[in-house]
């Protein structure tokens, strides 16, 4: 890592090209935290833009669902149909120490890992709801260089709300009568994802009884689909049950967004979201305020074509950061 | 037999030969001593049997047969994934010509042999009940164990293959069948004795041994697979393989407990009225965790103490006794290593007057009270995993697991505080060079690099001798068999006498049951309190964090098949705690799959821990294809036990650090990480 660094734009080059060397070298450089190696990140990730060949596919559920048995199936399947498969596992970190154990890639069992499947862990570090602004880019520099693009996350809640803007599909894995349903639809989580699939069918009979309560739960409706209902399928990830059902799903959603404009909509609204919820992080709901007095947030991102969403995030930043400068001086003044 | 037997002076003379747990009668003459055993078992069939026979013609009395990795985990000698491991903690066994050769001049009609078998324990069983018909002996007749445990290979051990629902029916089909055809032979060794090595406290060994017995006997009994009245055979044939520490006092407490908890469990949960049936029989081998690299010698004294807490009461006698080497943390047992090991027992059963009286502690109000407050705490403990539906489902939830990495992070950290002692390790460490262990003397068996391929060569002719159409009946029969539900020996010792390897078998097994990765434990386990020193380091990680750009990322990881898995586990727990993001990828793992690994996860360090003594050809495998990788800069360290000359050698090759049991101080090996990375990336 103390080599001499490339260039933002040959290591692009290597990243489309499906370089894994390359990727692993553009995941560390987006993730870095140092000033100065910001510009390359920047510069590496607008030269992606526009690039992205893969699908997003957020893998979300509660602790235990089995996320990473059905990860682990769902890879091994899409590669043997030689699609090649990225998995980003996002991890809790520890709040006291800041350090934390990354344990899914020991439950990759051998035979995803013979499938070839790229994965990375990471730490999620200060974010209450399990995604960081790195998880994002990271995306972005995975869905340039693989077919299919899988984030898992555990679903705490207010999670899913922000992976939705990070994928294209989202999947729910809900385990039969965990009893955490009534949660879930408090929190209104079953209005985000586009496919649920009850796991571990295998074991309990409670599992149609699961599934029908879902379907009852997600009859209401989504608000950006009415009339659409999303798929609630059944089956076992351990033992291959459910997979070939599941990933005709997913395609089948796939290809519903890209034969009607949802999916450039969906696309453009989850830019829309990454950048607000960043500037919101960064310089509180105030300083997205003095931004926005000035026109829609949405112009101002319109405004800036081919540009990486961390791109605009940082020069929407410095606007704000320049105004502050302004106020500032003007109230020595 | 080529060996004599042994004459033990005063000759057993009790009319008690059967059980050494009968009650005692002051004063009848001397009891027979329980049986003398050796883990034993190195490079090939041949250089073991040799080995074996030495041992008997000393006195030992029975035998414990050590297995290599690859036939743990069924893997032929060829394969991929046993290079560097073959014939080094163990005898590589891959077909019915290596187990014969094994048993050379040893009728297996009069022997009593222990095998440390577990996820392949069905096919070595056929091989050697093959082996037996072979000589001409009757499996009727066949004395001995296998040990067939999976639950704790799950959670220590490391050798499983297939899926908990797999391993739960071929145990049981293990039993069903020996129930029937092979009478003497105990069919399971249930172990808490890795358990203890895993950190378990004596309350913990009780429990989950307890709780591991009755999820068998649940399954035996539930699925039919034995019938009512079967189930006291059953039951009286499950045998115990317990550890002993130096704390021996409570360890025969701990012996006495788990006798009572057991005939209550009989008694209240099978209802078994056989007397004989419902006596608890387990061997022990002492503890290993307990010896200490520094002042080695002191380990000859642990060893005699410990074996002296299992024989000491007569209620609470092992049945049979392995004692360690006193140079195992050191590397591989040379056979005087193992001689002196055998010498303590012999001292122990026919110097000492040990055998000479009923039990010593009948009455004692001190072991009477010490062994009711563990059986209380025990019987806790297996309630909260009977209630979270038994040691299967607590495997999967990493309840057990979590307990034992939690027990063990708490006695590293006594250790490390000083809270516990341990001579010449944190208290008495001032020394005299050790004539014993001086440079340049080797203190340790080496295994011979051209046994490897010796036997690789070996197994090649063997291929090619048999006949290629009975292997492959023999394997569809077996394919078959189980597809059916039907027993898996029958089919089993066929394939055996068919010529079919261990490599074979198990992929059969393999592609029908699947493969399984057991949960680790490291994940949920809570963090310890920090020490002065712990705030030290995380501030050290926190500082070239920043300067890294990134957080620090360590990769801990195990390559080959070595499953112990307890040492990496607790870096991995310890790196979290001091601030690192850790990606634990687990044990069996090829150096392909680590190099993969840490170049995905973008990693500014790799850890490995290895234990099988085949670190000289996978850690330079690891650091030669991090090189080619363009991964040169990131640091390897290396954890395990590694001999000073391998040391040196690995260092040689581009190691950063290597450490062995002796390095206890794990905020002084956090403190290293940081040193290494820091250098590493001294321009950054």
């Amino acid at each position: 890592m103390s080599k001499p660094v490339e260039s933002p734009l040959a290591l692009a080059e290597r990243v489309r090209a499906g370089d894994r060397g390359g990727v692993a070298q553009a995941l560390n450089l987006v993730d870095d935290g140092r000033a100065a190696r910001r510009a390359d990140a920047l510069d590496l990730l607008d030269a992606l833009e526009g690039h992205a060949k893969g699908r997003r596919i957020g893998i979300t559920g509660a602790p235990g669902a089995g996320k990473s048995t059905l990860l682990d199936a769902l890879a091994t399947r899409l590669g043997s149909q030689g699609r090649s498969v990225a998995i980003l596992a996002i991890d809790p970190s520890s709040r006291k120490s800041g350090g934390a154990l990354l344990g899914d890639r020991f439950r990759m069992g051998a035979s995803a890992r013979d499938s070839g499947v790229f994965f990375r862990s990471l730490a999620a570090r200060d974010q209450l709801g399990g995604l960081s602004e790195i998880t994002g880019a990271s995306l972005d520099v995975l869905a340039a260089a693989f077919d299919t693009v899988f984030v898992e996350t555990v679903g705490v809640g207010q999670s899913e709300a922000g992976i939705v803007d990070l994928v294209e599909t989202l999947v729910f894995v809900a385990q039969p009568a965990a009893g955490d349903l009534v949660q879930f639809m408090k929190a209104g989580i079953l209005e985000w994802p586009d496919v649920f699939f009850v796991n571990k069918s295998d074991l309990s009979q409670l599992a149609g009884r699961t599934a029908s309560e879902l379907r009852a739960g997600i009859e209401l409706g989504r608000p950006d689909a009415p009339g659409e209902r999303a798929p609630v399928l059944c089956g076992s990830a351990r033992d291959g049950v459910g997979i070939d059902e599941l990933i005709d799903a997913i395609d089948r959603h796939h290809a519903s967004l890209a034969r009607t404009e949802a999916g450039a909509r969906r696309r453009s609204a989850g830019r829309l979201a990454r950048i607000r919820t960043a500037l919101t992080t960064r310089y509180g709901t105030r300083g997205l305020a003095r931004l926005t007095a000035e026109a829609p947030l949405e112009q101002q991102v319109d405004a800036q074509p081919g540009r990486s969403v961390e791109r605009i995030i940082d020069r929407l930043g410095a606007r704000i950061e320049a105004g502050w400068a302004g106020t500032d001086a003007a109230g020595a003044a | 037999m080529s060996s004599s037997p042994p004459k033990p002076t005063p000759k057993p003379t009790s009319a008690r030969n059967e059980s050494p747990h009968a009650a005692p009668t002051a004063g009848a003459g001397r009891e027979k001593p329980w049986l003398f055993r050796t883990y034993s078992g190195h490079s090939s069939a041949r250089a073991s049997n040799a080995l074996y026979r030495s041992n008997l013609a000393k006195g030992q009395t029975g035998l414990s047969v050590a297995f290599d990795l690859p036939t743990q985990t069924g893997y032929d000698s060829d394969h991929p994934l046993a290079r560097g491991e073959v014939g080094k903690v163990g005898v590589p066994i891959c077909h019915i010509d290596d187990m014969a050769l094994l048993f050379e001049g040893i009728p297996l009609e009069q022997m009593n042999t222990s095998m440390t078998i577990n996820a392949t324990a069905a096919w070595l069983l056929a091989l050697y009940i093959a082996t037996a018909e072979r000589q001409g002996g009757a499996p009727a007749k066949l004395r001995g164990t296998t040990q067939n445990d999976i639950i704790k290979e799950y959670l220590s051990r490391g050798t499983f293959v297939f899926p908990p629902e797999a391993s739960m029916r071929l145990t049981s089909e293990i039993v069903a069948y020996t129930v029937e055809h092979v009478p003497h032979w105990n069919p399971i060794n249930i172990c808490s004795y890795h358990l203890q090595e895993a950190g378990a406290t004596p309350v913990q060994e009780i429990a989950f041994s307890m709780a591991n017995a009755i999820s068998l006997l649940d399954h035996l009994r539930d699925s039919g697979a034995v019938s009512e009245q079967d189930l006291a055979k059953v039951f009286g044939r499950i045998s115990f393989f317990l550890n002993a520490g130096i704390r021996f006092v409570e360890e025969m407490c701990k012996c006495r407990a788990m006798t009572a908890l057991w005939e209550e469990i009989g008694r209240e949960r099978y209802g078994i009225r056989d007397e004989k049936a419902l006596r608890l029989r387990y061997g022990v081998q002492v503890n290993s965790l307990g010896l200490t690299e520094a002042q080695p010698e002191n380990n000859i004294v642990r060893i005699a103490l410990e074996a002296l807490g299992v024989t000491l009461s007569q209620r609470a006698r092992a049945r049979s006794l392995q004692l360690p080497a006193w140079n195992e943390a050191l590397g591989l047992p040379r056979p005087w290593d193992q001689q002196l090991s055998l010498r303590t027992q012999q001292i122990l059963a026919y110097e000492t007057d040990l055998l000479e009286y009923g039990d010593l502690f009948d009455g004692s109000h001190v072991v009477e009270e010490k062994t009711r407050a563990l059986g209380l705490a025990a019987r806790e403990e297996l309630d909260v995993v009977l209630a979270m539906g038994g040691a299967v489902a607590a495997v999967e939830n990493a309840y057990m697991k979590q307990r034992l990495v939690e027990s063990h992070t708490a006695r590293l950290r006594a250790i490390e505080s000083g809270e516990l002692t341990v001579v010449g390790v944190n208290a008495y460490s001032e020394s005299v060079e050790s004539p014993l262990v001086q440079a340049g003397s080797s203190a340790i068996l080496k295994i011979d690099a051209s046994a490897e391929r010796a036997q690789i060569e070996s197994l090649q002719a063997f291929r090619n001798r048999r006949s290629p159409d009975a292997v492959a009946t023999a394997l569809r029969q077996l394919e078959d068999a189980i597809q059916s539900g039907q027993n898996i020996l029958p089919p089993s010792i066929e394939a055996a006498k068919a010529g079919v390897t261990t490599g074979e078998w198990t992929s059969v097994l393999r592609r029908v049951f699947g493969e399984y990765r057991a949960p680790t434990g490291v994940a949920a386990s809570a963090s310890a309190r920090p020490t002065a020193e712990d705030t030290q380091v995380r501030e050290r990680v926190d500082a070239l964090s920043q300067r890294l750009g990134r957080r620090l990322k360590l990769l801990v990881g195990k390559p080959g098949l070595d499953g112990h898995s307890n040492g990496a586990e607790q870096i991995a727990v310890k790196a979290r705690d001091a601030g690192m993001e850790v990606v634990y990828d687990g044990i069996r793992l090829t150096p392909e799959e680590i190099v993969q690994s840490a170049r995905d996860e973008g990693v500014h360090v790799v850890g490995l821990s290895i234990l099988s003594g085949s670190h000289g050809v996978l850690v330079v495998d690891v650091v030669d294809r991090m090189r080619a990788a363009g991964l040169g800069d990131v640091p390897v360290v290396v954890g395990g036990i590694i001999p000073p000359d391998d040391a040196l050698a690995l260092e040689k090759a581009g190691v950063r650090r290597v450490y062995t049991p002796k390095d206890f101080d794990l905020a002084r090996i956090m403190n290293e990480i940081v040193d290494v990375v820091a250098e590493a990336n001294a321009a950054a």
